[in-house]
């Protein structure tokens, strides 16, 4: 890919004119401030930046946006930005996804276009229910959520976004919330990473699960809640006096108490994005027992898949010329003369 | 070449055209054979057209009826359409090809047995109580039964190969006995087997001594039994290239042939299904010409992906059989709402769910014409015959391209499979249809869905400057291209959508052979192109007043087609389906089609179109059998095809 121009913008030049239809109060809107406020920030060129998404209240998205926009059919936009990258490679894509979205309907694209590493910052915004549909249990709801289509709890156990794009063989995964000031700082690692970014952004749904996120989102007490990693710096959080540390004998994460800031001594490992071992651990440590494990969780680039791609096109064509009409006489041909068959 | 040994049978007796079937276990490379007798009948300049009919199985346990593979080839000095109704020879490698393939076999027509492989076991598994080469249940056919697997031993013997590995020259012997029988040289098989063993000489030298040693038994057997050497003249075809294509390769060609002409690259987006995958895996050789190929994980992703790359400025192809296009269904009507180009290539398989994967049917025509959600149109074209399928690729490309509008293409199992000569084209001799992208602003703000006087919408591609915009699934405001959800716009929108591919520009529709009125016409469309184009030809020649008009464009319908049928007493739609296309022609001019079905999973038999036409007429004189020669100038020229 070539490195395009930087090019200057503002806020504004990323809005559109087009009414926003998300609820009042709906997470979504800082979320779309926050991408609205990176893209300036990265150069971003709105003639060169595509937003795909797929069906959902999130999947709105593209039409808030004064770049490229497409939004496709419920769970597909992968797939869809997967061709679109492969046609022209240039492109800056983005593609903007739902929990339903992205790990019900459209499960399986979401595992390949992680696995393939196709190039683009792929925002799933789980708000763990289905907006768009009024409000039934998705599959990242809780156990024993009450909704529409499960009136006396949902029973099923919650899939882990980040731990299935993992799983699936993302190289970039990040996470963030709506409303949170990092979440630009996320959005631009995302960015940066050539491949592949999975972004897990926990957003409110004020109507249909409201503030679910509140016990490690809400400001007060967030401090005690949260665990921002950064790479090559300690894994600490409540104003630096607890850490993770890694129990070596279990094979698995522990908080520890760090006094003094001597981290060291208490064990607490520094992140370091590139360890694909702590990054599983990572993203299936469970909140309540330990902080909500926020910002880039792994980070490790490897080729991408259209550069694959182009370069497979470009060993076939090197030293070949394309000549349609020999193509089409190729083979065992034979020449006709009259009614006489020679073999040729 | 032994051929002045062979004592020549007298110039009458030899026919115009003969139908030779291998049947064997699938293990016996009875394809390959099969393609090899094709080649060397090609080289011959004999016309022909062949049937590949071989098992769902990869690895049919050995012997069983279920795992029995034929090719069948009709060859001859004449017009050939169809792969035959009934061979004159039938190879049968083993007991359970016999009892598949003996009920097709022309009365007096010859067997030839591998006494070999009629052992107890294989007789048990065929089901036979007695072995049918020793009672006399074949009495009413010519038999040539020798043992093929012991002579196929012998002659690999100098190569030192283990009894199993010689007897997988089986086919090899085989195949030299055949090309004596119509005597045709042999250097370009050795050539080509020394070509697909480079690596192993050893293996090309084992299966060029099998064919040489089968060769010569020909010869020697020639002088006491049944089997007569044949030498057919080659068919009078207008000077040029020649080469055999089946319709996988064509379609694929086509394609290439189609975004050159667009003057786009292709974007070829599929799932591996039966008989659909030989499109990608051609496809996939091609890169040089400017094709991504791209193996998705489901149809659904294909068809995305495709359009993902029309959106990008690509020319986005998917390719499918019925159930993956079932798959696709939804991501077409995106395709529909968002207007852009898109190619999808069914190549219909037999019935409903998995059905028959490897036999044929037309039975995806609803599926084709009908089957989406909302009021979702979009243009249909089916190829006749696998060169057809070239034409028909590039009128897709075209359509999809000038239109703004995903096509579907129909072919069927039988067109991918089957090969045919072709005179290779001049790419050069196609008028092209180069694709216009919008470079700036076509009104005081951007109109994404402002519409061209053909109705078609601007293709802009992103990474243009100054034509950011948002497209999508919802309803579209005219012009703006914004959400619109209010009932005049989508009233507006549906009708706009539906006269743009009402619009499209079809040719008329040419008559394949008779009037353009009279008592009966009969109305094909597909691969059912050749035995309906014999069975109308024979009928004509005892007087009968039929002709035979076949339909290309399925959606929209050619504009003069009603009026053509009205001009007839009786309209006769024979399809590989229950009924599909007459419903279709029923609904669109009220005529009184009446439908001629067949679901076996086989193509159409000449004379069973035949019977069914000869109802229509009283007193019918007596079917003289034999395919016709067609007068070509009879036949329409390729609609929308060279220029
Ligand atoms: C094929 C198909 N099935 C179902 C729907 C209905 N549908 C629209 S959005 C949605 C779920 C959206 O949930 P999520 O992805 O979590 O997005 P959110 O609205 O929560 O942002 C469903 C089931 C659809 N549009 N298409
Ligand atoms: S339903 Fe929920 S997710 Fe959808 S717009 Fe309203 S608040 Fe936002
Ligand atoms: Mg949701």
């Amino acid at each position: 890919m070539n490195a395009p121009a930087k090019i200057e913008t503002t806020l504004k030049d990323w809005v559109t004119d087009q009414e926003v239809r998300w609820c009042p109060g709906c997470g979504d809107y800082a979320i779309l401030k926050a991408v609205q406020r990176t893209l300036p920030q990265l150069g971003a060129d709105p003639a060169n930046t595509v937003f795909i998404s797929g069906i959902g209240c999130s999947s709105r998205f593209p039409y808030y946006m004064e770049s490229y926009g497409f939004h496709t059919i419920h769970g597909r936009a992968p797939a869809i930005a997967t061709g679109t990258k492969l046609a022209n490679p240039d492109l800056d894509i983005w593609l903007v996804t739902g929990d339903g979205d992205g790990l019900s309907i459209g499960g399986n694209h979401l595992m390949h276009v992680l696995r393939r590493n196709v190039n683009m910052q792929i925002m799933l915004f789980n708000n763990e229910i289905y907006g768009l549909t009024k409000g039934q249990a998705s599959p990242t709801s809780r156990e024993g959520t009450r909704s529409p289509s499960t009136p006396i709890g949902s029973y099923d156990h919650p899939a882990r976004p980040a731990a299935f794009a993992l799983g699936s063989g993302a190289r970039f995964v990040g996470r963030g919330f709506d409303v949170s000031k990092h979440l630009p700082d996320v959005l631009m690692a995302a960015h940066a990473h050539q491949g592949a970014a999975f972004i897990e952004i926990f957003q409110n749904c004020i109507v249909y699960n409201k503030d679910v996120f509140d016990d490690f989102a809400a400001p007060k007490g967030a401090e005690d809640r949260q665990l921002w990693l950064e790479d090559g710096k300690p894994m600490l959080f409540a104003g630096d006096t607890k850490g993770i540390a890694l129990d070596r004998d279990a094979l698995e994460l522990k908080v520890v108490d760090v006094t003094d800031g001597d981290w060291k001594s208490a064990g607490v490992i520094a992140h370091d994005v590139t360890n694909r071992s702590i990054a599983h651990m990572l993203v299936e440590m469970p909140f309540g027992p330990f902080p909500m494990a926020l910002g880039v969780l792994y980070d490790d680039p490897r080729p991408t898949f259209e550069a694959a791609v182009a370069a497979e096109r470009e060993k076939a064509r090197a030293g070949k010329e394309a000549n349609l009409a020999r193509l089409l006489g190729t083979g065992q041909t034979w020449t006709v003369n009259g009614t006489a068959a020679d073999p040729v | 070449m032994a051929t002045t040994a062979a004592v020549r049978p007298q110039e009458a007796d030899i026919p115009e055209a003969v139908v030779v079937r291998f049947a064997g276990d699938s293990g016996d490379g009875m394809q390959l054979t099969g393609g090899q007798f094709t080649l060397s009948t090609a080289l011959a300049g004999n016309d022909l057209a062949t049937f590949p009919d071989f098992p769902a199985e990869i690895r049919a346990p050995q012997g069983t009826l279920f795992g029995v593979s034929a090719f069948q080839i009709n060859f001859g000095s004449r017009r050939i359409n169809t792969a035959g109704d009934a061979p004159d020879v039938l190879v049968a490698m083993n007991p359970a090809a016999l009892k598949v393939n003996l009920a097709a076999l022309k009365p007096g027509g010859l067997i030839i047995a591998d006494t070999g492989a009629f052992t107890k076991r294989n007789l048990d598994k065929a089901g036979y109580d007695t072995n049918p080469l020793e009672d006399d249940s074949l009495a009413q056919w010519d038999v040539l039964a020798f043992d093929i697997s012991e002579r196929t031993i012998e002659a690999v013997k100098p190569f030192g190969l283990g009894n199993k590995d010689a007897l997988r020259s089986k086919n090899m012997w085989t195949l030299g006995l055949a090309l004596w029988m119509f005597d045709r040289p042999r250097e370009p098989i050795h050539d080509w087997l020394k070509q697909k063993f480079a690596k192993k000489p050893d293996i090309a030298d084992a299966n060029i001594a099998a064919l040489d040693a089968g060769h010569a038994y020909g010869e020697t057997a020639e002088l006491s039994g049944p089997v007569k050497q044949l030498t057919m003249p080659p068919v009078e075809s207008e000077p040029g290239l020649y080469r055999t294509i089946t319709g996988a390769e064509a379609v694929s060609l086509g394609l290439v042939a189609g975004a050159q002409l667009a003057e786009l690259p292709m974007f070829f987006g599929g799932y591996p299904i039966t008989p659909a995958s030989a499109i990608l895996h051609h496809l996939a050789r091609l890169k040089e010409y400017g094709v991504t190929t791209f193996q998705a994980e489901d149809e659904i992703a294909a068809i995305c992906a495709a359009i993902g790359a029309s959106y990008a400025g690509s020319l986005g192809v998917t390719s499918s059989s019925g159930p993956g296009i079932a798959l696709k269904g939804e991501a077409m009507g995106l395709a529909i709402m968002t207007e852009l180009p898109l190619v999808i290539v069914n190549s219909q398989r037999g019935g409903p769910s998995t059905g028959l994967p490897t036999k044929t049917e037309q039975s995806d025509l609803y599926q084709a014409v009908y089957g989406r959600n909302g009021d979702a149109p979009l243009p249909v074209v089916a190829a006749r015959s696998p060169s057809d399928a070239f034409e028909c690729a590039i009128e897709a490309c075209r359509i999809a391209t000038q239109y703004m509008t995903p096509v579907m293409l129909l072919t069927d199992g039988y067109i991918a499979n089957a090969a045919e000569p072709w005179k290779v084209p001049d790419p050069a001799s196609y008028e092209p249809f180069p694709a216009q992208f919008l470079q700036e602003k076509n009104g005081e703000e951007l109109l994404p869905y402002k519409r061209d006087a053909k109705g078609a919408r601007p293709w802009i591609k992103p990474g243009t400057p100054g034509l950011m915009h948002r497209i999508g699934g919802i309803e579209k405001a005219a012009d703006t291209g914004h959400i619109d959800y209010s009932p005049d716009n989508h009233q507006a929108m549906t009708d706009a959508r539906k006269d743009k591919v009402l619009g499209v520009d079809v040719p008329d529709q040419e008559v394949a052979l008779g009037d353009s009125s009279g008592k009966l016409a009969v109305v094909g469309w597909g691969s059912t192109f050749g035995p309906i184009h014999q069975a109308v030809g024979r009928a004509r020649r005892k007087g009968l007043d039929v002709s035979h008009i076949h339909v290309r464009h399925i959606w929209p319908l050619p504009g003069n087609l009603g009026e053509l049928l009205r001009g007839f007493d009786h309209v006769l739609v024979p399809e590989m389906n229950t009924g599909q296309f007459k419903t279709v022609l029923r609904d669109q001019y009220l005529v009184d089609a009446q439908p001629l079905t067949k679901t076996s999973g086989q193509p159409f038999q000449i004379a069973e179109l035949e019977e069914a036409i000869g109802k229509y007429f009283d007193g019918v004189p007596g079917n003289e059998g034999g395919e016709v020669a067609v007068n070509e100038q009879q036949l329409p020229s390729p609609e929308g095809g060279a220029k």
